[in-house]
């Protein structure tokens, strides 16, 4: 059974809602905090409903309008979504008055808002899909979760198409913590949202095939990582020489890129290799813009100047297998290969 | 009823809406505005925030809110009450 | 046994009416709810709703759990649940299998997080961050995997009431597909001040005890707690000498898409769901020996589970109660809480109480069972879970030989 990703979308610090294209050229961010470039939502919105949105909702509501459009279906089987933090700007606004109004007066549209399944919940209410409808909230693999619970059904037979995606927003008040954690002091912070519609057909406009997921929570050592990649690549009959690129999550900090350098030297040091998230940051669902990125690469068989690290861009783009981790406890490989 | 109108608009975010474009008689819900009773609950607070009024019945709603004109009726009937 | 079968190996329990299964069973047979009024959190609203906290404070609780005491409530409770679920399975060191922890929240580490808040408002350098470093929903999973060793599959899902049911659908699969040999899944939520004032809000939590699908309900009472369930596949299964509790024979998900908080009048999530977890299930209706309501007491609730209800079974509709005239709403853990519940009715042949019930429905034709019974043919139970944003889960329990 094939997995084809026939349709995508993305939000992101740069206009790939817009362009849905990577750009050139690196962007140089004078700020250590990344805000999402943010695209006119009330073409995918009605305006009733964007009054409650908050940047997080609007977000995961736009990718997926967008990978539905694109993949030429208005209403999917399954709606799937990952999210570390939630919704944060809603659930700030609500702790801050019941706070400050020592918990009187308080309304309900915060609090309605800030449950983390209310991406998923908005978007089956816009396309009225009545369809399985789950969220993922498990920190640096919220992203891979929601992208396995969607290949297990797929593979039931019973339905042939799935909307997955992820999505994180930086708030001033995060941002504010999350620095006092020390968690920037080398890595971009970021956000964004990305979604795929999944599906055992291909579609008109497919850009490529979803191979496999993994993920790996606390390795001891890197040894363990590299096996466990060998290990991924042979479940999939994918040896190492087979990969054309390998993308990786680093994010500048040292300590957290000495495992990426780990396996790009042990495993693939013959190998191209490009990276993410100098145009997007660093955020437990960075991935999700990392896997977008390595589909539309796919597609074109193009890899821009802007996100190549090492070597050259190969002529042919067969299998592309993307190794990220966050904070080095969740790690996660996903293999993407030519439709 | 423009203050009253005005405090709507903020309350429930009624983006690229203005006080001029809501008549006093206009429904609120279902039809003409299209509220919702989410919306509702954000009404039952703007009364007790700017009007000292509590509402502690949510099924009273559908009637007290359903024009800008009831809303300022039944304002006015509790603040000569309290007088 | 058959191929595909996922097998219910034992549960785990901590709520407002019991520390573990057997004072939740007892708590039952003795018909003794557990609202009061708030003894644990402090809230402006404290003699305003009486709610169901599970009755231990967090240094009772971190004893218990083998957690330290500063750590959120809601990893305690489910620190407890899970170890008591796992003892219950009899299956030994739990580092000898590939073990999947899906653990489900709404609150995550809230509890510690709005104490945070205060401080952190006034100055934002100010606020002791080890209260703010647990704060994400699958921060309270990992504090339990981390403690009991589980690091094969460690996962957390969020779908407001529906959350814990969700998070056993996914456990389900996961044993079915192979990538775990063992699943303890469920979930968890503690009592917050953040929970408390947004229920508020919607206007529908009871000033007094709930009455679940009385006709003169008025609302929900807030509880907290964590129940989980321990599952293996039958590859499992049959090497290992079991004494499962019953099969999960039945689950499914659907969507109402109709409102983000209030569900249809005609409840089409609700049905959607019941109807697909029995076909999955392969029983009829007159197959359902007991459904365990999601019943929350609201108006809403009750009313578009119970139309739901009668439009899947006509004039048969098989005993059923809500547990959370017991135990309050759990949100996060009522899935997980209710399994336990629903898969015992099953071993046992239990049929569970529903309290302060007194008034039928005018607009339905049936009762809840208001007297808790054993022995009872039980061969199939359901549990029903639904959510805000539409989110709507019914799972089916079965007797083995079926």
């Amino acid at each position: 059974m094939n997995i084809y990703i026939n349709g995508t979308g993305c939000v992101s610090p740069l206009e790939t809602a817009i362009e849905g294209r990577l750009p050139s050229a690196a962007p140089l961010y004078d700020n250590i905090r990344l805000k999402a470039a943010e695209p006119d939502y009330k073409q995918w919105i009605d305006i009733k409903m964007i009054r409650r949105m908050s940047r997080v909702i609007k977000m995961g509501v736009a990718v997926a309008q967008l990978s539905l459009q694109e993949a030429g279906i208005s209403k999917p089987e399954g709606i799937i979504t990952g999210t570390a933090y939630g919704c944060l700007d809603d659930t700030g606004v609500f702790l801050t008055k019941m706070v400050n109004q020592n918990e009187e007066m308080l309304t309900p549209t915060a609090f309605i808002q800030s449950t983390h399944n209310t991406v998923a919940g908005q978007i089956a209410l816009l396309l009225e899909c009545h369809a399985y409808n789950n969220t993922f909230v498990h920190k640096g693999f919220s992203f891979e979760h929601a992208l396995i619970d969607s290949i297990m059904q797929l593979r039931e037979g019973k339905i042939s198409n799935i909307l997955a995606g992820a999505m994180d927003e930086l708030t001033n008040h995060s941002f504010n913590i999350l620095s006092r954690f020390n968690l920037f002091k080398h890595a971009h912070a970021g956000e964004g949202a990305a979604c795929f519609v999944l599906s055992t057909e291909k579609g008109p406009n497919a850009i490529a095939k979803l191979k496999g997921v993994s993920v790996l929570y606390k390795p001891d050592s890197f040894e363990e990582v590299a096996a466990d990649i060998v290990g991924f690549l042979a479940a999939h009959n994918c040896s190492q020489e087979d990969v054309d690129l390998v993308i990786t999550g680093r994010n500048g900090d040292p300590a957290g890129d000495a495992w990426y350098e780990h396996v790009e030297n042990k495993l693939f040091s013959e190998l191209p290799v490009a990276h993410f998230k100098h145009l997007c940051g660093e955020y437990p669902t960075a991935n999700a813009f990392g896997t977008w990125m390595a589909s539309r690469i796919i597609a074109s068989q193009e890899v821009s100047p802007a996100v190549l690290f090492k070597g050259n861009a190969p002529s042919s783009i067969k299998k592309v297998l993307l190794y990220n981790h966050h904070d080095a406890t969740h790690h996660s490989m996903i293999l993407l290969s030519i439709c | 009823m423009a203050t009253l109108k005005a405090q709507i608009i903020e309350q429930l975010n009624l983006q690229e809406v203005k006080p001029e474009d809501i008549g006093d008689d206009t429904p609120l819900f279902k039809d003409g505005l299209g509220l919702d009773s989410i919306d509702a609950l954000e009404l039952i607070v703007l009364l007790q925030q700017h009007y000292r009024i509590r509402i502690a019945n949510p099924e009273q709603g559908p009637e007290i809110f359903h024009s800008v004109r009831s809303i300022a009726n039944f304002i006015t009937a509790h603040q000569q009450q309290n007088q | 046994m058959g191929g595909n079968d996922v097998w219910v190996l034992g549960g785990g329990v901590i709520c407002g009416i019991g520390n573990n299964v057997p004072e939740c069973i007892a708590a039952f047979r003795q018909m003794k709810p557990g609202m009061t009024t708030m003894q644990y959190l402090t809230s402006t609203h404290r003699d305003s709703f009486p709610v169901v906290e599970v009755k231990a404070d967090n240094a009772t609780l971190a004893a218990k759990s083998g957690l330290p005491a500063h750590i959120s409530r809601t990893a305690l409770l489910s620190a407890v649940a899970v170890k008591e679920a796992w003892e219950s399975a009899k299956l030994g060191n739990i580092r000898e299998y590939r073990v999947g922890l899906v653990s489900a929240n709404t609150v995550g580490g809230m509890d510690k997080t709005e104490d945070f808040f205060a401080e952190y408002l006034q100055d934002n350098q100010s606020g002791r961050l080890r209260d703010v470093v647990n704060h994400e929903c699958g921060s309270i999973t990992e504090l339990v995997a981390d403690m009991l060793g589980i690091r094969h599959h460690v996962s957390t899902i969020s779908t407001a009431c529906s959350s814990s049911a969700n998070a056993i659908m996914y456990g389900a699969r996961l044993l079915k597909n192979n990538l775990v040999d063992v699943v303890i899944a469920g979930g968890t939520d503690a009592l917050t001040r953040f929970t408390l004032n947004g229920f508020n809000t919607l206007m529908i939590l009871d000033q007094k005890a709930c009455r679940p699908f009385d006709d003169t309900r008025t609302g929900l009472n807030l509880g907290e707690g964590a129940g989980y369930i321990v599952m293996v596949s039958d590859a499992i299964a049959q090497k290992m000498d079991i004494q499962p509790w019953c099969k999960l024979t039945g689950y499914a998900n659907a969507n109402d898409a109709y409102h983000q908080t209030a569900s249809s009048p005609d409840g089409i999530g609700n049905y959607l769901a019941m109807q697909q977890a029995m076909e999955m299930a392969g029983i009829t209706t007159e197959d359902m020996s007991y459904i365990n309501l999601h019943g929350t007491g609201t108006l809403n609730n009750d009313l578009s589970e119970g139309t739901a209800i009668q439009r899947l079974f006509g004039n048969a509709v098989p005993p059923a109660s809500s547990t959370k005239s017991f135990t309050g709403h759990t949100l996060g853990a009522s899935g997980g809480i209710e399994a336990v519940f629903a898969a015992l009715a099953v071993k046992e042949g239990y049929l569970y109480p529903n309290a302060q019930f007194s008034h039928q429905m005018k607009e339905l034709n049936f009762s809840p069972v208001t007297k808790f019974s054993e022995g009872n043919v039980i061969n199939n139970v359901m549990s029903n879970s639904f959510g805000f944003g539409g989110n709507c889960s019914s799972l089916v329990f079965s007797k083995e030989n079926s």
